[in-house]
């Protein structure tokens, strides 16, 4: 296990150029993804949430570690495997990581949110869209069968396009095969929070992404199986602007609750609380 | 077997030469058909009920693409919405409890990419079909007999053995649509499917299946053979205990990671 960061005040000492993808210069302008507005970088505050709409700019996976938790230390980070020999694939690859300073989609450990400890995962969408291959597959189950292990609980913090197209078949299987951790993990009668961000599509959601006990999720995230283009030339229809949007599930009842990115760790550290068994001896 | 290109047997995947009821009526005596998802509807795209495979009772789920036009437009060329899933789960789970097995036959382009199907909520109906099979206590046999596409043939494949029939595709994607993402020209199907790895003799060297099934032309002595190849299955599977069953469903996904 590598210790990330402790109870420090600057936490997450992560010195690979991903913030540079939210951090901006002084000054910078942003647009919001989801409503358009225009904003100067700073107004949007640490949680990097739109003035105007409440949108959270996307976050990489250790940027979020360090809003999110009192302390964070990475799980399964040498997990090593064999990559399919597709053209490009591996300069992709290679590229993903050096923007984001991670090895895989997906960053895995032990935190600990309002002194609770939970196993957390956190996907990054700027990592090939956070798309789930062999690896990003193998960390999850790591994970989930540790924290089964450890009688921990999981968050999950989705964020993905869906399966790998460079890795085929072996992408789908990573469904089944996380499914099956999550489903050991249920059986231990340990509860599965999963936090969806935008985006959430594809395999993702029709997997672990909607496996969670309880579904939160931040405002706005796009969430959904098929793409929108694929489904508009289905129908021939013309989609409108809140389809496969947070508020749009929620009310389609597939979402618990949407929280805004500040309230979030407090949310968690809530839930967390309602789900720790009770003492054996607590009568007594 | 097949001498076949890939897209060769993709387009042959595609041709209907089996029928999901035909399937129904060649192995099973007494089929009865169970409707509903007890939610909210009955979808047309999967057909579920119970029969007799020889002796052993068993429950039946067949993605249906239909027979004729008007079928295939009602079953969207088998294409399951939420409810078509949410259908297939309540049969599985009725199953769990009285103990039969499950035998499941897929060919579909892929759960329906449609507005309805989204806000009825297809992903979630796909991923707890997933998860609930990691946990069932009976003998599942899933069968592809034509396209296996993506999620939504993998939503009744999770089980302890997967089949396919000689002229079927198993892919996260379809050729096209593989070659329109990587490719940027859906044209290039061809060399897609190439690339994908879709055919049955593929997935069994990658042992994504267990079993390639020839096809025959005379469907009568094919019935027969398919019905004593997973009448004896079933029994093998039935050999094992109920913490085996569940190992050995879980552990044929976690060699792929």
């Amino acid at each position: 296990m590598t210790q990330l960061f402790e109870n420090n005040p600057d936490k997450f000492k992560h010195t690979a150029p991903a913030d540079a993808r939210t951090r901006g210069q002084k000054g910078d302008w942003v647009t919001c993804a989801f409503c358009g507005a225009q904003q100067y970088k700073e107004e949007l505050g640490e949680f990097l949430v739109c003035g105007v709409c409440g949108y959270g700019f996307r976050l990489g996976a250790a940027q979020r570690a360090n809003m999110m938790t009192d302390s964070f230390t990475e799980w399964h980070a040498d997990i090593e495997m064999t990559t399919p020999d597709f053209t490009g694939y591996a300069e992709k690859l290679t590229r993903a990581q050096a923007a984001t300073g991670l090895k895989e989609a997906v960053l895995t450990g032990e935190a600990v949110i309002e002194h609770q400890r939970t196993a957390l995962a956190i996907m990054d969408a700027g990592f090939m869209m956070g798309s789930l291959g062999a690896k990003t597959g193998a960390k999850l189950v790591a994970l989930f069968d540790d924290a089964t292990a450890n009688d921990l609980p999981v968050i999950l913090f989705s964020a993905s396009g869906g399966a790998r197209m460079q890795e085929g078949i072996r992408s789908l299987m990573q469904l089944a095969n996380v499914s099956a951790a999550i489903a050991r993990h249920r059986e231990a009668g340990l509860v599965y929070i999963v936090v969806l961000t935008d985006p959430t599509m594809g395999g993702v959601t029709a997997s672990f992404a909607m496996q969670g006990d309880i579904i939160l999720s931040e405002p706005h995230a796009l969430v959904g199986f098929a793409g929108r283009r694929v489904i508009e030339q289905t129908i021939h229809e013309t989609l409108p602007k809140d389809f496969q949007r947070a508020e749009h599930m929620q009310a389609s009842g597939f979402i618990d609750a949407i929280v805004a990115r500040p309230e979030l760790q407090h949310y968690l550290g809530q839930l967390l609380r309602v789900h720790q068994a009770p003492k054996e001896d607590a009568h007594v | 077997m097949s001498e076949k290109t890939p897209i060769d047997i993709v387009r042959a995947s595609r041709e209907d030469r089996f029928l999901a009821r035909d399937i129904i009526a060649g192995l099973i005596t007494d089929f009865q058909e169970l409707h509903g998802d007890r939610a909210q509807g009955d979808d047309p795209a999967i057909i579920g009920g119970v029969g007799l495979l020889g002796e052993q009772p068993v429950t039946v789920i067949a993605i249906n693409r239909g027979a004729e036009i008007a079928e295939k437009l009602q079953t969207r060329n088998g294409s399951p919405e939420a409810s078509g899933y949410r259908k297939a789960l309540r049969l599985m789970q009725q199953a769990d409890r009285f103990n039969r097995p499950i035998i499941t036959f897929i060919n579909t382009p892929g759960a329906f990419p449609g507005k309805t199907a989204e806000e009825g909520g297809v992903g979630q109906a796909i991923a707890e079909s997933i998860l609930q099979s990691m946990s069932f206590k009976v003998p599942m046999i899933a069968v592809i007999y034509g396209e296996g596409g993506s999620g939504g043939a993998l939503a009744l494949a999770t089980s302890n053995r997967v089949w396919m029939f000689e002229h079927a595709i198993y892919a996260m994607l379809s050729p096209e649509g593989f070659a329109s993402i990587l490719f940027k020209d859906a044209k290039r199907a061809d060399e897609a499917a190439a690339l994908l790895g879709l055919t049955p003799q593929e997935l069994l060297t990658a042992h994504v299946v267990d079993r390639v099934i020839p096809e025959m032309d005379n469907h009568t002595a094919f019935y027969e053979q398919l019905r004593l190849d997973l009448k004896n299955e079933i029994a093998d599977l039935q050999k094992l205990s109920t913490t085996e069953l569940i190992a050995q469903r879980q552990q044929r996904f976690a060699q792929f990671s």
